[in-house]
């Protein structure tokens, strides 16, 4: 049974159709980067999967139990799907420790013992061991994202959903944090990636999604797609993009 | 023009001055915990609760600020009791300060849960937060930084306000300047008295209220 | 006790209601010619002229209406003129008005660009010809909002004329409660009478404030 089965899903903003019957599988361990214009659904599809949006018809189930729109089924959801913003969302009130122990403390219960040593081995992990006590004011922009990434880690998820998580960087600061989602790709965790970048979907992604209005239109081994595109429309994309 | 300003005959009535002076520091400090406490649960009930709680809160808001404090004054102090509810002067002038606090207090706040962004509501759904844990530890000590200000603004205001209790007989500032003038008949000199030291209060009050802020929201 | 009807103590609160109306229309305006001078003064680059302004704000600002409504009513028996209780209601409410006009109308002023000033004064206009042509007619399209929102406190500020003994419809609801101990009854119509007076203009500001926004 695959970890995230989308069946069919459908959605619509009011008249418009924004979604019109995705279907994708995710294994455990997959790396799936989801590519397509804006506009294409492809945001929209992430946020379905964690319960930020709703969708009118169709199947998303993880591991086995279906999203519902229940405030406490969406939470139990929430511990195992976590979620790295465009815009970071870090809370500016926290410092970058405090950013990472909220949650484990106050959802899971645990002392505060524990989840400091927690948040320090996060945030050793993206690199930003020494930044514990750091307000994100005073943080670059790539550092607060991979503040965001510990902090999503902090719950232990098993899958971690990365909604465009380097556009809003300045170009010097993507790399920094396309490493630490390709070290957690390398240690086994499970990620779908809507990115637009392109080297990183190829060289780290072990299925790319190719989405145009509202509709998978390709799907496969990155390489295969980014050498020989099926559809015309993906074709035009890889062009646009390059 | 034969008279003249006798400020030296308000001395004997220091102990007055003094007593009515604290009384309102404290008529202050209590209403305004009630009054934001209130004002707290009533910007979470309009902004984070259901439709209907919306409209009865902010029915109550726009009754208490378009009517003067003094009739609300008197409704609670002479009104209540004719429902069999009895309350001293002091319990009436608390209620009445509290409700009007509260009012205001509900719509500053609410301006300032209205101000954090969205995203970070969201970053603490998908930590699997719940409402009440997102509004206790992302929203409302954003929204307090923010309207900080505005708040303490609201504060002076209700404390200048508080003199209005004494028409019910409250002992505050204002009650003790009327016993005052009513020994004394220096009326011009007690009240000229009295208005100063609101003055400084207010400018004290303010003062404080600044020293707190710079601790309790520490900026980077 | 009671020969006083629901219809007898409405026609009386609606009858001193008119009391309230007339002192509150004729302190804004008087209070706004007050206040408009005082700004004048107040955004003057002489320090001599803006600071006995700031002080005066500062005070009417800092003290308890209340208070000045005292000090005006008996301030003048101090000096020996004998006033009735609406000419001391009057004066207080004006002087209270000025001073919060004026403060509300610098910030209105302060939020016009330097850049105006400059190109006015490059242009050889006055102190006084810069305002009245450049900056005020800017900075009155910001301020209509809140002045129309400040008009609800002078109306509520009138209430506090009963208590030197001006009869307006608070005035007359106590002395109502008096007679018919009715109190829940009278303060419930009071306080109807001033929310149909206040909500319009809290309404119509608020209004105001967003058709401004939205023009930006």
């Amino acid at each position: 049974m695959p970890l995230i089965d989308i069946h069919d899903v459908r959605k619509n903003f009011g008249a418009l159709e924004v979604l019109k019957g995705v279907s994708i599988d995710v294994e455990k361990g997959d790396v799936v980067a989801i590519i397509g214009r804006s506009g294409s659904g492809k945001s929209t599809l992430l946020r379905c999967v964690n319960g930020l949006e709703t969708y009118d018809s169709g199947v998303i189930s993880v591991e086995g139990v279906r999203v519902h729109d229940q405030e406490d089924k969406l939470r139990e959801l929430r511990r195992k799907v976590g979620m790295v913003f465009q815009q970071f969302n870090l809370f500016p009130h926290l410092t970058a420790g405090e950013n990472v122990m909220l949650a484990p403390k106050v959802v899971n219960g645990l002392s505060r013992a524990e989840v400091r040593e927690l948040a320090q081995a996060s945030l050793a992990r993206v690199g930003l061991a020494e930044k514990f006590g750091s307000y994100p004011s005073q943080l670059s922009g790539g550092q607060q994202q991979r503040v965001a990434i510990a902090r999503a880690l902090s719950m232990q998820p098993k899958v971690l959903l990365c909604d465009e998580i380097t556009s809003a960087l300045d170009p010097e600061l993507v790399n920094e944090v396309l490493k630490v989602v390709e070290s957690l790709a390398r240690d086994g965790m499970t990620l779908i990636l809507v990115t637009h970048e392109m080297r990183f979907a190829r060289d780290v992604g072990s299925k790319l999604v190719f989405m145009h209005q509202g509709r998978v239109h390709e799907e496969g081994m990155p390489r295969q797609l980014f050498a020989k595109p099926v559809t015309p429309e993906l074709a035009q994309f890889i062009q646009a993009i390059h | 023009m034969n008279y003249q300003l006798q400020f030296a005959e308000l001395l004997p009535y220091w102990d007055v001055i003094l007593k009515g002076l604290w009384f309102t520091i404290w008529l202050t400090v209590v209403s305004t915990t009630a009054g934001i406490a209130l004002g707290t649960a009533g910007a979470s009930a309009r902004t984070w609760g259901p439709k209907w709680m919306d409209n009865l809160v902010g029915a109550y808001v726009e009754l208490i600020r378009n009517t003067p404090f003094i009739v609300q004054l008197f409704f609670v102090f002479f009104g209540l009791p004719s429902l069999g509810i009895k309350l001293s002067e002091t319990q009436a002038a608390i209620l009445a300060l509290v409700i009007n606090l509260g009012a205001y207090s509900t719509e500053i706040i609410r301006a300032g849960i209205e101000a954090v962004p969205r995203g970070h509501v969201e970053a603490g759904l998908s930590l699997a937060m719940s409402r009440m844990q997102i509004l206790r530890h992302v929203v409302l000590k954003q929204a307090f930084m923010k309207v900080y200000p505005a708040l303490c603004s609201q504060i002076i205001i209700v404390m200048l306000g508080s003199s209005v209790v004494s028409q019910i007989s409250a002992e505050e500032l204002t009650f003790a300047g009327n016993f005052v003038q009513s020994r004394s008949f220096r009326a011009f000199e007690i009240y000229f008295v009295v208005a100063f030291l609101y003055l400084a209060l207010a400018v004290s009050v303010r003062a404080l209220l600044r020293a707190i802020g710079h601790y309790a929201f520490p900026r980077p | 006790m009671s020969d006083f009807t629901f219809w007898t103590i409405l026609s009386n609160l609606l009858l001193s209601a008119r009391w309230t109306v007339l002192l509150s229309l004729i302190a804004f305006v008087s209070g706004g010619t007050v206040g408009l001078l005082l700004l004048f003064l107040r955004v003057s680059k002489r320090p001599w002229l803006s600071w006995p302004v700031k002080l005066y704000i500062e005070f009417f600002q800092g003290t308890p209406l209340l208070l000045q409504l005292f000090i005006c009513f008996f301030g003048f028996s101090l000096i020996g003129v004998e006033v009735s209780a609406w000419v001391a209601a009057w004066i207080a409410l004006t002087l209270f008005t000025s001073a919060f006009l004026a403060e509300i109308w610098r910030g209105c002023v302060e939020s016009i660009p330097k850049g105006q000033w400059e190109a006015s004064a490059s242009l050889a206009m006055s102190f006084v010809e810069r305002m009245r042509h450049v900056i005020l007619p800017q900075a009155a399209r910001i301020a209509v909002a809140p002045t129309v929102g400040f008009s609800v406190q002078v109306v509520k500020g009138t209430a506090l004329a009963s208590i030197i003994g001006f009869v307006e419809v608070t005035k007359a609801g106590t002395m109502l409660n008096n007679a018919t101990f009715r109190p829940f009854l009278v303060f419930s119509l009071v306080a109807l009478i001033y929310f149909a007076l206040c909500y319009p203009l809290s309404w119509f500001s608020k209004r105001l404030e967003r058709k401004f926004n939205a023009a930006h």
